[in-house]
């Protein structure tokens, strides 16, 4: 189902929640989750040859229908094709009448040359994908029509872009049959007949043979088109998270032209669709990424298996190594790179001053820059921007709102005017970067507070979690209108940012209470409003937040304490966010490790050494929006369903267009 | 014009006068008795402290909106009706002084609509903006802008209990001065668009109910058995409208503690040969089994997609909710308010006398607020003039209009 869990080794029994990554056994390959490298051929198909022979069925459960099972097989990686005849067993089930009107096509284009087959059927399939609208001139042109009447009649239940790869994906499956032929004699008639019974008919050798067959098949057809023109920016079949879209698609267009089209058409598309996490048990991606790479981070030992999918480097090592080498470095603005490392260093903590630091990076670079004899502006500045962008990356994954502003300053970017001049584009973009700093930020603040100050009236309790300028902003302009509160800190190790607050208020002479969040359900009875402050707010209504804030809003709600989450609109995300886990970032797992205040070195080195042992620093959380009783924003005070209204009304002006 | 206004302030001045004659006659019996006693804001108050009291300021301790609520209530008994006209129009020889000094005041000119017993007090706040353009001797726009917000002001002022009244002077600034004829050259032709901009929302705002009738015809089916609360007319038009489409469908009415709403929406109803029940106000729960969906109006409508409304509207909206019962609301549009209360005591409390019928003792207290607060996830659709709309929605409309 889950599209992540795909091609894990055991699909029946699930593990869950945190465990060791202590290889199963000698001979199985460790369940790795990177989705591609040869690799991937065993680990996709094994569940489908193994599960049904009832290793893993304990005599409680019901194995599942076979029909049923390739069903979820096919759909959670759509692409690899585990089985080549897994998709058209599972087409025959859903259209068992038309065995007849099907079968003779099929066996046609498993008699005929390979190559040509493969090609014309490749090519159609990627036509396919681009203008489904006429299908019927398509289907007549195609010699597999018929086929393709099947699959619209289909496609209903499917998502469009599952029926696009499907069809593409079906010339390979053919190739692949065709050469897998002569080994696999005996699976052949199995194969005409399209039942359903395939596999407990053919033995566990004989399933070996084919699969190994179909294996050297696949490499076979892909050695041979990667030589075709245009195949080479195919991505490769082994991605099923990628390739749903259809912009993965466009390149696979044989025609030159039609693919330069594609390729830009790509791009633009690219460009608005919101940049997605890289995967970092990607394992070839992160090579790719590596190599690019300025800062060089050592990876981490300490890997917990649920959260591989996060960068995750060893801390503090590097830091005085690229200290060292600031000035032997041209590729990176020097505003830039004393950002990033102080985004490494941990020195700027607290989204708004993470942003603003790096919008002023920017503005400084933006004003040193040059252009390049024989280049062009927008696109130059846009390169340089990238490359900032992605040093920064690897200095700390940046944050939702980071991402905004960025995405903010491209736009501006690639709106300039082309008759502009280049002092005079410079000059515009640092006053746009101003002005969002001032507008989006500064002001979007003091209308917080404005608005918020509104719901603290005399005798309240107020609790608040961590730290959040905006919300120190509030208690402090609260008490200095006089209003009679108190205020409860609660506060989580390894940070520790609630004693800064703490610190704060009580010079200014705050009646605070300070807590961990261990007592936040005692402390909670007395409270009367919750407080909190947001990373980033999803179109779901869902607040991605200092980890521990879920747990604050829950006990809050709970308590039927409302629940009020100040945020300002540029950290509002069109995306939406389901769990903690798909998206989060990993902390310096010593500083779990280490107590202060303890001297434990000799202890945490015997537990560094313990296979057994993980340590897991989660950054943030997810609250889901059900706890949070209301939003404050500068656009006033909101419910968090009608956070998709101002992404809707009040971005397109700025970030798109 | 300006003799028009005199006539209704003079109007004003006598009705004030009078009432405070006829006050200490009667104090007890005007709560209900006197169609006329809206102007006459003090009545839980001690009477000797009044008297020093402009008619324009509104005090504090009652709110003045749900006096015009009861007034009205007792207009529609129509018996009440013809009392409040001859209230109205009969000439008075002794006209203060006070009156002539004063050219325009857009209260005395709300006053004056919000007598109609049947406009809203909205919509009566509507027709006072507009005359306060009509009056206006501004020469600039920005001037008539500033006019404008200024007697929205007073207005809001005047009675801050009431979330309509807020809500229709903001909805009203916002409908008129967002147009392109803020942009013309020519001032008078500016001014006449405006006019003509104030004059239609006026106009929509009085049809809402119709539509709002209109659109809530499909949820009422036949046999089934529909939970009334408070006295609402945008309810009782949607009943009526069923009742006319011959729609066969039977009324539980709640009394409506303190002052009887219950009893005079099933007056009201019998006359149209609704089969109507009257309940108890605590008899809801008891009766929730047989009831098919609950109607109500509201007060006003807040951001969070909630109501107000007359107190009780929570609890039977609570017994509902976990009855699996369906809780509609019948409110129009300007009763959207940029509210966000976030809990019951999170609005300026809205008062009124309360007669138990005994004597209560000195040092027992009485909660005396007139509405509660009903939270979203305990309604179900919500029927206005933009549409049947689900509770997050409101929100969505009122960013569209306000911001």
């Amino acid at each position: 189902m889950d599209p992540r869990r795909g091609p894990l080794a055991v699909p029946k029994v699930r593990r869950v929640g945190f465990f060791t990554s202590i290889e199963p056994s000698p001979e199985t390959p460790r369940p790795n989750r990177s989705l591609s490298g040869p690799a991937e051929a065993i680990t996709s198909s094994s569940p489908l040859s193994d599960s049904p022979s009832g290793q893993f069925i304990s005599p409680v459960q019901i194995p599942p229908s076979r029909h049923h099972s390739d069903n979820l097989a096919s759909r959670a990686a759509p692409v690899p094709v585990p089985g080549p005849s897994a998709f058209r067993r599972q087409l025959a089930n859903d259209r068992a009448l038309h065995v007849g009107s099907y079968n003779p096509v099929d066996s046609l284009l498993g008699t005929s040359p390979p190559s040509s087959n493969g090609e014309v059927s490749e090519d159609s399939g990627s036509l396919f994908g681009f203008q489904r609208s006429d299908s019927a001139k398509l289907s007549a042109s195609f010699p597999n029509g018929g086929f393709d009447m099947t699959l619209r009649v289909r496609a209903p239940q499917e998502s469009e872009a599952k029926v696009a790869i499907a069809s593409t994906s079906d010339g390979r499956k053919k190739n692949v049959e065709a050469s897998g032929e002569g080994e696999s004699v005996a699976a052949k008639p199995l194969k005409e007949k399209e039942t359903k019974s395939l596999k407990e008919k053919t033995s566990k050798a004989e399933r070996r043979a084919i699969q190994e067959a179909q294996r050297a098949a696949k490499a076979a057809a892909k050695g041979e088109g990667s030589k075709r023109a245009g195949e080479s920016s195919r991505p490769k079949p082994s991605k099923p998270a990628k390739q749903p879209q259809p912009k993965k698609e466009a390149p696979q267009a044989t025609s030159s032209v039609s693919e330069k089209r594609a390729v830009s058409v790509e791009k633009e598309r690219r460009m608005d669709v919101p940049q997605t996490q890289m995967q970092y048990d990607d394992k070839s991606r992160v090579d790719k990424a590596k190599r690019r790479s300025v800062v060089e981070q050592t990876e981490s030992k300490n890997k917990v298996e649920l959260f591989l999918h996060l960068p995750q480097y060893e801390r503090g090592n590097q830091l005085p190594n690229l200290s060292s080498n600031i000035f032997s470095l041209d590729t990176i603005h020097h505003a830039v790179y004393k950002v990033g490392l102080q985004h490494l260093a941990g020195d700027i903590a607290g989204d708004n001053a993470r942003c603003i630091a790096m919008l002023h990076a920017f503005q400084e670079a933006i004003n040193d820059y040059t252009t390049p004899p024989m280049k062009d502006l927008t696109m130059d500045l846009t390169a340089k921007i990238n490359g900032y962008v992605s040093f920064l990356i690897e200095c700390r994954p940046l944050s939702m709102s980071m991402g905004n502003a960025i995405r903010f300053l491209k736009n501006q970017i690639r709106k300039l005017p082309v008759d502009l001049s280049e002092p005079e584009a410079k000059a515009s973009l640092c006053s746009e970067i101003g002005r969002f700093i001032d507008e989006k930020i500064l002001l979007a603040d003091k209308v917080i507070v404005q608005h918020a100050v509104t719901k603290i009236r005399d005798g309240e309790v107020l609790l608040t979690y961590g730290f959040s300028c905006v919300v120190e902003m509030i208690l402090l302009y609260a008490h200095e209108i006089g209003r009679k509160f108190r205020v409860v800190i609660v506060d989580s190790r390894p940070n520790l940012e609630g004693q800064k607050l703490l610190r704060r208020l009580v010079t200014r002479g705050l009646d605070c209470t300070y807590t961990h969040i261990n007592a936040v359900s005692y402390i909670m009875g007395e409270v009367t409003r919750v407080f909190l402050g947001a990373s980033s707010i999803f179109s779901n209504g869902t607040l991605y937040s200092k980890v521990g804030t879920a747990c604050v809003a829950m006990v809050a709600n709970a308590f039927s304490v409302p629940v009020i989450v100040c945020c300002e609109a540029y950290k509002f995300h069109e995306r939406v966010l389901l769990d903690s886990i798909c998206s989060n970032e990993l902390g310096d797992p010593d500083a779990i490790a280490n107590v202060p205040l303890r001297n434990n070195k000799k202890h945490s080195k015997t537990m560094d050494n313990n296979k057994n042992l993980q340590f897991l620093n989660l950054m943030y959380d997810s609250t889901p929006a059900e706890y949070i009783s209301m939003i404050v924003t500068d656009y006033g005070m909101i419910p968090p369903t009608s956070i998709p209204v101002i992404v809707r009304e009040y971005r397109r002006e700025d970030l798109l267009l | 014009m300006d003799f028009l206004e005199r006539a209704t302030e003079t109007h004003l001045r006598r009705i004030f006068s009078r009432k405070q004659l006829k006050r200490k006659k009667n104090l007890k019996s005007m709560w209900r008795r006197s169609a006329s006693f809206i102007l006459d804001r003090s009545s839980n108050s001690p009477p000797m402290a009044d008297t020093t009291q402009t008619p324009f300021q509104n005090p504090d301790a009652i709110s003045a909106y749900y006096q015009t609520r009861a007034a009205h209530h007792g207009v529609i008994t129509s018996d009440w009706l013809a009392q409040a006209q001859a209230a109205v129009e009969q000439p008075d020889s002794s006209v203060s002084d006070l009156g002539a000094e004063r050219s325009f005041n857009v209260i005395d000119e709300f006053n004056g609509w919000r007598k109609q017993p049947d406009l809203a007090e909205a919509v009566a706040a509507i027709r006072a903006m507009a005359a306060v353009i009509r009056a206006s001797e501004a020469t600039t726009m920005m001037e008539l802008e500033i006019e404008l917000k200024k007697a929205s002001d007073t207005l809001k002022s005047w009675d801050k209990t009431s979330i309509s009244l807020t809500a229709g002077c903001d909805l009203f600034i916002r409908y008129v001065t967002r147009t392109s004829a803020l942009e013309y050259e020519d001032f008078n032709s500016a001014k006449s668009r405006l006019l003509e901009r104030a004059e239609k929302f006026g106009e929509i705002s009085c049809k809402a109910r119709k539509i709002i009738a209109m659109l809530s015809q499909d949820f009422i089916f036949d046999g089934c058995t529909v939970l009334v609360h408070g006295l609402s007319r945008v309810v009782l038009e949607v009943l009526k409208t069923a009742a006319q489409n011959n729609k066969l469908f039977r009324v539980l009415c709640t009394e409506g503690r303190p002052d009887g709403t219950g009893v005079l929406l099933s007056n009201e109803l019998s006359k149209l040969d609704i089969p109507v029940k009257l309940l108890l106000d605590s008899a809801v729960a008891y009766s929730m089994d047989e009831v098919d969906m609950v109607f109500v109006g509201a007060d006003g409508v807040v951001e969070s997609g909630g109501i107000i409304n007359m107190m009780g509207t929570y609890q039977i909206a609570l017994v509902a909710h976990s009855m699996n019962k369906p809780v509609y609301v019948a409110a129009e549009s300007y009763k959207f308010a940029r509210l966000y209360p976030l809990d019951q005591k999170d609005m300026a409390p809205a008062l009124r006398p309360i007669e138990f019928g005994v004597k209560i003792p000195a040092k027992v207290e009485v909660e005396r607020s007139a509405r509660d607060y009903t939270p979203p996830q305990y309604l179900t659709l919500l029927f206005t003039d933009l549409g049947v709309l689900s509770p997050s929605v409101v929100s969505d409309e009122l960013i569209q209009l306000y911001l």
